[in-house]
């Protein structure tokens, strides 16, 4: 098993459509296949035993991607908001490694040990003219690592999750049917290549025959610009980015996309509002959620476009509530919650989300596997299944509440405070407290021109939850602080809240 | 029974069909494709034609499987034989794709 399988099939499927675009340069499949051959054998000749790109999204990262699965060697798309002194400490851990990074960056990394560094412009040019390596001289080890993601690490230094081959072709090759899409179908992905969804989306589009349209830096208004410009059929965001979106239209307002027919989500907490407008804001449009991990190869849980539309539209409390929920996991893998003893749990109950499929990786480099002794991976999500299956999430198990004993998911009181007109954003930590262990504190952000007292919001969840629930500490702020790919930063809105007072 | 499990990669002997099994009966199963025994990639097809009774032709791409559900294979390039195992040809997966999701 090697990546290369997917797109050398691509390659024989339909070398003349395009494969991918980033508004100036574009290749079609053949042109991607031909490039990665020929950036492989420049890989081998090198010596470098791994190929890092430090870059914004454009067509060398599907040809870097694909070059290191022909060469045998992994991919490592790194986090371009990196310092120096941040990337030396991740590179020294792939050295030897090929480096394809913009012309400005090559500039200041001459320096780093084992680290040939190679502008990407030169990249593309080499790939697009040198000779290429014997087509299907790709190893075929199943176990071979093809790519290493860095994850933020917010706790000790950043660690790689180690996503082989085998994980990656199980996943594309059981979820996308080759060669689907038709000539017009067009996904715009404006996630960055260092996210796991950025990974899984070129596979996938490739694999299915969906030219891939690349937004380099995302903005709400360049985005709807690119959308309809470039006849764009699908999508992938994450939250925030449709946040941003709907409150680039308006109020009420409707994309003028005609297009756009499937919009898929995934990668943080969609909070319902959101989704709720989003439905308005793009009528015609399929919304899928896609709940997966790094670890996980990417999507595990699908709620489908199906799933929304009945969720928003019935008049049951327990199927509306399906529209929170990050729908049931797909066919290939078995999810199960299990207690702290590792019981597993029934309908309903609250525990840790663990999973098991041949996608499922949990590993790290020089760490090991976390996968147990059956298989089964410990998400550190918790969560829970109600009787249909239907997944629902209560956040990271790390951001458990544990006040006086009792544990408190923060998602529970973030999604209640949403339900309050005047709230456009919230998030729930857990702050040092004397009395309780911990004590629920919120970082609330209103709406534009709204106004509401803290002391009104506090009873506002004590009337729907209980009072051990209500934040003791809430402040306002104008944002909440989200990384590049719109995870939540829980604890730098720990370190704001510790010295406030509400 | 030819031991067979996913991820084994197999080829015609008698045209250019190429496969990669999806899944497998526990207790392996014998492919064929053109009427004749499917061989590892790799190896050098004995030549000759497919039979005539399996000359449909594989798509690239396709899934096919058989009666059981147990067996499923992934072409990964066509050729002129048709695939079958136990006597029987396989048929066609019907595609039943997730919403793209990614």
């Amino acid at each position: 098993m090697n990546l290369m399988m997917l797109l050398e099939m691509a390659s024989a499927g339909f070398a003349d459509r395009v494969a991918v675009s980033d508004g100036s340069t574009s290749l079609t499949y053949g042109q991607l296949f031909a490039s990665a051959g020929a950036a492989a054998a420049r890989l081998k000749e090198s010596g470098a035993k791994h190929l890092a790109i430090l870059d914004t999204s454009s067509p060398a990262v599907p040809v870097a991607l694909f070059a290191s699965a022909w060469a045998g060697v992994p991919f490592v798309p790194l986090n371009y908001r990196l310092t120096d002194e941040e990337l030396e400490r991740l590179t020294s851990q792939i050295s030897p490694a090929l480096l394809v990074t913009d012309a400005e960056r090559a500039g200041s990394l001459k320096g780093l040990d084992g680290i040939e560094v190679v502008e990407r412009g030169e990249f593309m040019g080499q790939a697009a003219s040198g000779e290429s390596l014997d087509a299907s001289s790709w190893p075929m080890d199943p176990d071979d690592i093809a790519i290493l993601l860095f994850t933020s690490g917010t706790t000790g230094p950043p660690k790689a999750a180690v996503i082989r081959h085998k994980h990656l072709t199980a996943y594309i090759l059981t979820t996308v049917e080759f060669g689907l899409a038709g000539e017009e179908d067009a996904q715009l992905v404006s996630v960055p290549p260092y996210h796991i969804a950025g990974m899984a989306t070129l596979c996938s589009s490739i694999y299915a025959g969906r030219r891939i349209v690349q937004l380099p830096n995302f903005a709400a208004d360049e985005w709807l610009r690119m959308a309809s410009g470039e006849q764009v059929t699908n999508a992938f965001v994450v939250p925030t980015m449709l946040s941003r979106i709907i409150d680039e239209l308006g109020v009420g307002g409707v994309a003028q996309v005609p297009s756009l027919r499937a919009v898929a989500y995934g990668g943080g907490k969609m909070p319902l509002p959101v989704i709720e407008k989003a439905m308005e804001a793009f009528p015609n449009a399929d919304f899928t959620q896609a709940y997966g991990l790094t670890e996980t190869s990417s999507t595990i849980a699908v709620l489908g476009p199906d799933d929304h539309r009945s969720a928003r539209g019935s008049e049951d409390p327990a199927v509306r509530k399906r529209l929170t929920s990050v729908g049931q996991p797909i066919p290939t893998v078995v999810v199960e919650i299990r207690d702290d003893e590792g019981k597993v749990l029934g309908p309903n109950e609250h525990g840790e989300i663990y999973v098991s499929g041949e996608q499922v990786s949990g590993e790290y480099l020089g760490k090991g596997s976390l996968l147990g002794t059956d298989g089964f991976f410990p998400t550190r999500d918790g969560g829970y299944l109600d009787e249909e299956g239907y997944l629902f999430l209560d956040g990271r198990q790390d951001d458990i509440i544990v006040r006086g004993g009792e544990n408190m998911s923060p998602g529970e009181i973030e999604d209640v405070l949403l339900e309050h007109e005047a709230v456009r954003d919230v998030a729930v930590v857990g702050v040092p407290d004397e009395q309780w262990g911990e004590a629920v504190a919120a970082a609330v952000v209103l709406h534009p021109g709204a106004a509401v007292e803290a002391a009104a919001l506090q009873a506002f969840v004590t009337e729907r939850l209980r009072s051990s629930r209500s934040p003791s500490t809430l402040v306002f702020r104008e944002e909440l602080p989200y990384n590049e790919t719109g995870k939540l930063l829980r604890r730098v809105v720990r370190e704001d809240l510790r010295g406030a007072d509400s | 029974m030819a031991e067979i499990k996913a991820g084994t990669r197999l080829r015609s002997a008698v045209c250019d069909t190429e496969v990669m099994v999806v899944a497998a009966p526990g207790g392996g199963a014998d492919l064929t494709c053109g009427g004749a025994a499917m061989v590892a990639l790799g190896e050098d097809p004995s030549g000759g034609e497919p039979a005539a009774d399996a000359a449909e032709g594989t798509q690239l791409g396709k899934r096919y499987v058989n009666e059981a559900g147990d067996l499923e294979v992934l072409c990964t390039k066509p050729g002129n034989g048709s695939l079958g195992a136990g006597g029987q040809l396989l048929a066609i997966k019907e595609a039943k794709p997730l919403p793209s999701s990614d």
